[in-house]
């Protein structure tokens, strides 16, 4: 293992926030709160109240208060018009607590607003030039472009739309959605370089694209209304837990409406303004005014690691994920095998076989090939012929080898030992004995092994080592304490993968694979009633995208692949799936975190408020707090349910914090900060309140 | 001392019986094969459901269950109402008239929905084939439906198919209650009391008057009435009675029959789902908590009247038979209002008020134990809600024994939670609003708000108890409460059967790390809380305008 700085090769945050990369259109924060601020008062209006029962029921209370305050004697009810400064008190402590839920609310969407906004002016329009299918080219304005219009673009341009390179090569500067300053290589025919993304900007050469997305429809497009939350909508648990909220608010409204004829029996009035304050303290309005900007602020979090989720359903699923189905290469090792050792086989010395592969190797590029050049180089070992007139031959998945031949004719070849031992056999030569021998040798030490050989006579393997990603182990322990198993894909050989398996510490894995084996994968683990989250960025991969629980494809993948997916990551880093599932976890716990919260807060209400409303039927002694007074009981416990809500405001944006533990140890903790934290700090809360309106003197 | 160890004696007793009947439940429902019954019990259920014409299939799903419950209750409800209202002289040999269509109306709901609220004095308003053959059939009848229910929405939890409701209702008579309340009569009879269809005696007083003593077939109605957590007595003082009760033995075997079935019907949860551990936690849980609340009544009853401790001292005997004591009257008022049975051995009226808000919360609740398979299901329901209100917590999506909680659980849980508000708080609301004129209410003050509020959380609960103290067989108390005791019982029911019907189908989870485990102290202590939170945070407000105010007051 190099010991590179696990920092360096491995952040915890893939290539950071996105808030917080060069080159990445910043979103503009200045006045976000301001803005906030003001949607706050606009979302006043009833028609978007209503959407949300609990806060519907405060903006009718407030309507109510505001009535009693204007005329105290409206209701009959006994209230003095003294009670004139304490209505407008409550009027306006209700008031601030709509405000406070929309001003969450706003300011969940303004962020995700302004960084839509950010997107959009890479947008820009632009002329594109459009290729007729009869021949010939005209200038048409990129807004107009339709899936399948053929365009041409050339050094300098910013290419119209969403499309697939059908012809040429060209370097793409994809800053604009990855904030990677590094031009990316476009190409036709590649199955992972040849799609583009429209509003990045061609650097070199020219590209003939053919338009795979309707207008608005394309990439940033959705990247855009998904960060602005245009199409949100509810997710299966939210629209589940507004049900439940919405019958306990029913209930409440219920058992403080029954209230006044009981009160009556006792002679005691009871004043609609009190009324309105206890239904209000009692209906669970800390989550209900945060409910929503929890969503915002889940989808907010995953953009913000560059990933553009399809729905906030998927990003909930996340949460739910039972399995993760990996790829070794690139996720659990880094992309690069080098070369370590060569292991002479047959009689031959190490130099020799050195020498061969440095002949086999010196056509290729790959950077196992340039590592392979390196080793060779190191021992001493000097090409036997001369480059510029021997002739190179390119890997291929079908012989599963490459190589040169040299200027006399001789074939140097490395590849899968399967491959070259059918090589050497179809001329004429013998495999030596102790090549498995060898094979299994580097096997165990969880490398590839590749075979070298020279015409008929193989001289021996080159190992190739895999690095495991520093700290993949660790995350992997965490994954597991969480419930979630690890399934590695691989095609190396069993012995390589089971060694890989067990240093990094998956719990499964699956060698020689194919892209259907990850259906198959998937499928089996479904039929078991688990979630499957899966990466994947080929064609070939589009299948097992779809048919995961939670798909996300690498953004250098192909159009088919980022379409069959349900999230794509921009970076193309297929680590990032452990953060999405920790993101999708944050979300659930900081909803059920508030709601436990809220329904806590209950009790202290009820200490505060009911010894205050029925003082005159002996409920004196449940005044634990020891409230000043019945008015400034009741005026503090809603001061507090107003106040709550912008202090959570920030957990609620933030998200609670989470932390891999085991689910019995996730409810301990998060029961004793959020359940008995709820059910005290009201108590704390409301006297010190009550404490502050006598020091006011406020009534 | 001694009642308090009574009272710890029962409910032990009462945990330990509830695992060899869960066994026994278990088998019933889950149609496994009882050597020592089949060969006798098998061919009789058989020729039974081909006489109703039903070849036992499973029901297909929730509204194929649903349908012939709702046959089978109305037509044991009709022909129950005709029989009540008419009285026919071969039923009737004493020639009581038949009840006004109104009181008929409540007696028969009341006693179809296993409530068995009574707005009459039985043995001066029915004749004793009346007793026998309408009230004893439908407390059968009732209870049976009612277990049927609670094995329908514990197989569904489970994932097994809800099963047959004819099968279900046939199985818990011939199986449980019948041999159940036999055996329990045989005892009875043995402690002293009647079984007979002879006429009444009447016998001269100590003080030289004549007084009428009424006999009737009392030992097996009073085995149903107890097992089947039915609670409507053959007589007005129900279990006061000596003819019902007559000494310290039959005391405590009734109270323990009280808490038979539902406890091991908790068991028998724990063995359908595969897990004994979950069951037994949850019948601790239940237990603890009973026996918290019958701590505070006991201490209540037996520490006396804080108003009148300047004058006397000693326990609060008012309206309480000195053969049982005040602390073992107050043991079995808890354990009745726990479980949904509703007899009572001396008056809840004359209770202190401690003892009625343990009994209010019971019925608010109506888990301690609970209702004939209702209280599991209810305790079920409880928990769906506990978990998903604090399974979020884990960073999952809530699951409950192997399946996901989402909206139609939800739906179909927070309707139970509307139940109470809606057929208790609104109707005592509009009670109060008219309190002079349809009240008549015999107590001012606190007390009275009690009194309303605890005979529709009765009915509702399909309790029966009463507090008492209410002009209660008027027309507005007859029909009120009738719709209490419909909402509170087919509600509830339709709900539970389409909640475990929908969890029934779908896909099981395996569980694993990151899954909340249920059955552990951690979780069940959760639910002792959400239990408090969601069944009592509601009804805290006419709590503490009630008992508490009263409380409150007696002390000063």
């Amino acid at each position: 293992m190099t010991s590179l700085p696990a920092r360096t090769l491995f952040p915890r945050m893939p290539r950071g926030r996105r808030d917080q990369r060069r080159y990445t259109p910043r979103p503009r924060q200045k006045g976000l709160v301001r803005r906030a601020a003001l949607q706050a008062f606009v979302k006043l209006d009833p028609r978007t109240v209503v959407a949300n029962p609990v806060m519907f029921v405060v903006w009718c209370g407030t309507v109510v208060c505001l009535l009693a305050t204007v005329r105290p004697d409206l209701f009959g009810d006994g209230a003095e018009a003294s009670g004139r400064l304490f209505n407008a008190l409550v009027s306006l402590t209700l008031l601030a607590t709509l405000l406070f839920a929309n001003f969450a609310e706003a300011l969940a969407e303004g962020r995700g607003k302004a960084q839509a906004d950010a997107l959009r002016r890479t947008q820009a329009r632009t002329q594109a030039r459009l290729l007729d299918p009869a021949g010939g080219e005209r200038l048409v304005d990129s807004s107009t472009l339709h899936k399948g219009d053929v365009v041409m673009v050339s050094a300098g341009d910013t290419i119209p739309a969403d499309g697939e390179v059908i012809e040429g090569v060209a370097s793409v500067d994809e800053s604009a959605i990855t904030g990677e300053s590094a031009p990316v290589l476009k190409e036709a025919g590649s199955d992972v370089a040849s799609s583009v993304t429209g509003g990045t900007r061609i650097l070199s050469d020219q590209l003939t694209i053919r338009i795979s997305a309707d207008p608005g429809k394309g990439f940033i497009d959705r990247m855009i209304a998904l960060v602005e939350g245009a199409e949100r909508t509810k997710t299966p648990n939210e629209i589940a837990l507004t049900v439940l909220l919405a019958v306990l608010t029913q209930v409440f409204l219920i058992a403080v409406a029954t209230l006044p004829p009981m009160a009556a029996y006792l002679e005691e009035p009871t004043p609609v303004v009190t009324l309105v304050a206890l239904l209000v303290a009692l209906i669970p309005t800390t989550i209900g005014g945060l409910l929503s900007a929890i969503g915002i602020a889940g989808m907010d979090r995953v953009a913000q690691f560059n990933v553009i989720a399809t729905s906030g359903r998927a990003v909930e699923a996340c949460g739910d994920i039972n399995t993760l189905v990996l790829d070794k290469t690139g996720t659990i090792t880094l992309g690069n095998r080098l070369a370590e050792e060569f292991l002479a086989v047959g009689g031959h010395r190490e130099a020799e076989l050195a020498e061969v592969a440095l002949a086999a190797s010196c056509f290729d590029q790959t950077p196992e090939g340039k590592s392979i050049v390196r080793l060779a180089e190191q021992r001493g070992a000097v090409l036997p012929f001369a480059v510029e007139r021997a002739t190179g031959l390119d890997f291929s998945a079908r012989t599963r080898m490459s190589g040169s031949d040299d200027p006399a004719g001789i074939e140097f070849r490395k590849g899968a030992v399967d491959a070259i031992k059918g090589f050497v056999r179809s001329r004429g030569g013998t495999v030596p004995d102790d090549l498995d021998g060898a094979y299994e040798q580097v096997s165990r030490l969880g490398g590839t092994p590749l075979a070298a050989c020279r015409g008929n006579d193989i001289l021996g393997v080159i190992y190739l080592k895999d690095i495991i990603k520093p700290g993949i182990r660790e995350r992997f322990d965490q994954l597991r304490r969480m419930g979630i198993r690890t399934v590695m894909l691989t095609g190396d050989n069993p012995i390589t993968a089971g060694v890989i398996a067990r240093e990094a510490g998956v719990d499964d894995f699956i060698a020689e694979a194919t892209p259907e084996d990850k259906i198959a994968v998937i499928d089996r683990e479904q039929k078991l009633g688990k979630l499957v989250a899966m990466t994947g960025d080929g064609s070939n991969d589009a299948p097992a995208l779809a048919q995961a629980n939670v798909g996300v494809a690498m953004n250098s993948g192909t159009q088919a692949a980022k379409e069959a997916a349900n999230m794509v990551d921009l970076d193309s880093d297929p680590t990032k799936l452990i953060d999405i599932v920790t993101i999708g976890k944050q979300l659930l716990i900081t909803r059920g975190a508030l709601t436990t919260f809220s329904l806590a807060n209950d009790v202290a209400k009820y200490f505060a408020i009911l010894p205050a409303l029925f003082a005159g039927v002996g409920l004196g002694p449940l005044n634990l707090m020891g409230l000043a007074s019945p008015q400034s009981a009741i005026l503090s416990a809603m001061v507090f349910n107003a106040l709550i809500i912008p202090a959570l405001v920030p957990l609620a944006l933030k998200g609670v914090e989470f932390r891999p533990l085991s689910a019995d140890q996730l409810l301990r903790r998060n029961l004793l900060l959020y359940g008995l934290g709820g059910v005290i700090s009201p108590f704390v809360g409301i006297k010190a309140i009550d404490l502050a309106i006598g020091a006011l003197g406020l009534l | 001392m001694l009642p308090w160890f009574l009272a710890a004696l029962t409910l032990t007793v009462a945990v330990l019986t509830a695992f060899p009947l869960g066994r026994h439940l278990w088998q019933v429902f889950d149609d496994r094969p009882q050597p020592a019954w089949d060969p006798w019990l098998l061919p009789l259920e058989t020729a039974l459901l081909r006489w109703i014409g039903d070849r036992g299939q499973p029901a297909a799903n929730a509204w194929a269950y649903l349908q012939p419950l709702l046959v089978a209750n109305a037509c044991f409800g009709g022909l129950a109402y005709v029989l009540l209202a008419f009285q026919p002289a071969w039923l009737n040999p004493l020639g009581w008239p038949g009840l006004r269509w109104d009181l008929a109306l409540h007696t028969t709901l009341s006693f179809l929905t296993n409530t068995d609220q009574q707005h009459l004095v039985p043995e001066q308003s029915l004749g004793s084939f009346v007793q026998l053959g309408v009230i004893q059939f439908l407390m059968f009848v009732s209870a049976a439906s009612g277990l049927a229910v609670g094995f329908a929405v514990i197989r569904g939890l489970c994932g097994l198919p809800l099963g047959n409701f004819h099968r279900q209702l046939v199985r818990s008579l011939t199986r449980v209650l019948i041999p159940g309340s036999l055996l329990l009569a045989l005892l009875l009879l043995f402690c002293g009391v009647p079984m007979t269809l002879a006429d009444p005696l009447r016998i001269t007083t100590l003080e030289g008057g004549s007084q009428l003593l009424i006999r009737g077939p009392v030992a097996l109605f009073e085995a149903i009435k107890q097992l089947g957590e039915n609670g409507g007595g053959f007589y007005g003082a129900n279990s006061a009675h000596p003819f019902e009760n007559p000494n310290g033995l039959t005391n405590l075997v009734s109270t323990w029959a009280m808490v038979a079935i539902p406890a091991a019907s908790i068991d028998a949860f724990g063995r359908f789902l595969g897990n004994r551990r979950q069951s037994t936690l949850l019948l601790l849980l239940v237990t603890a908590l009973i026996a918290v609340g019958a701590a505070v009544a006991m201490a209540a009853e037996q520490g006396g009247n804080p108003a009148l401790a300047a004058w006397l001292s000693g326990p609060n005997l008012e309206g309480k038979e000195l053969r049982f004591g005040a602390g073992l009257t107050a043991f079995w008022a808890v354990l009745s209002t726990g479980s949904m049975t509703g007899a009572v051995n001396g008056a809840m009226d004359s209770m202190l008020p401690l003892s009625n808000l343990v009994a209010l919360f019971n019925l608010f609740l109506q888990v301690l134990f609970g209702g004939q398979g209702i209280g599991i299901a209810y305790l079920l329901v409880f928990m769906v809600l506990a978990v998903f209100l604090t399974g979020l917590m884990v960073g999952r999506t809530p699951e409950f024994l192997g399946r996901k909680v989402e909206k139609a659980e939800v739906v179909w849980s927070s309707l139970i939670l509307l139940i109470h508000p809606v057929f208790v708080l609104l109707p005592a609301a509009l009670t109060m609003a008219g309190a002079t004129d349809l009240a008549g209410i015999s107590n001012p003050g606190p007390h009275g708000i009690s009194q309303v509020v605890y005979e529709y959380a009765s009915a509702t609960a399909n309790n029966g108890s009463g507090m008492e103290g209410l002009g209660d067989g008027s027309l507005w108390w007859n029909l009120s409460a009738s719709l209490s005791l419909v909402g509170g019982r087919y509600l509830p029911i339709a709900a539970l059967v389409l909640l475990a019907d929908g969890y029934a189908r779908k896909p099981a989870l395996p569980p694993g790390p990151g899954t909340l485990a249920t059955d552990t102290t951690l979780f069940t202590g959760v639910l002792a809380v959400v239990l408090l939170i969601l069944g009592a945070l509601t009804f805290f407000p006419v709590l503490a305008l009630g008992p508490i105010a009263d409380a409150l007051v007696l002390a000063g």
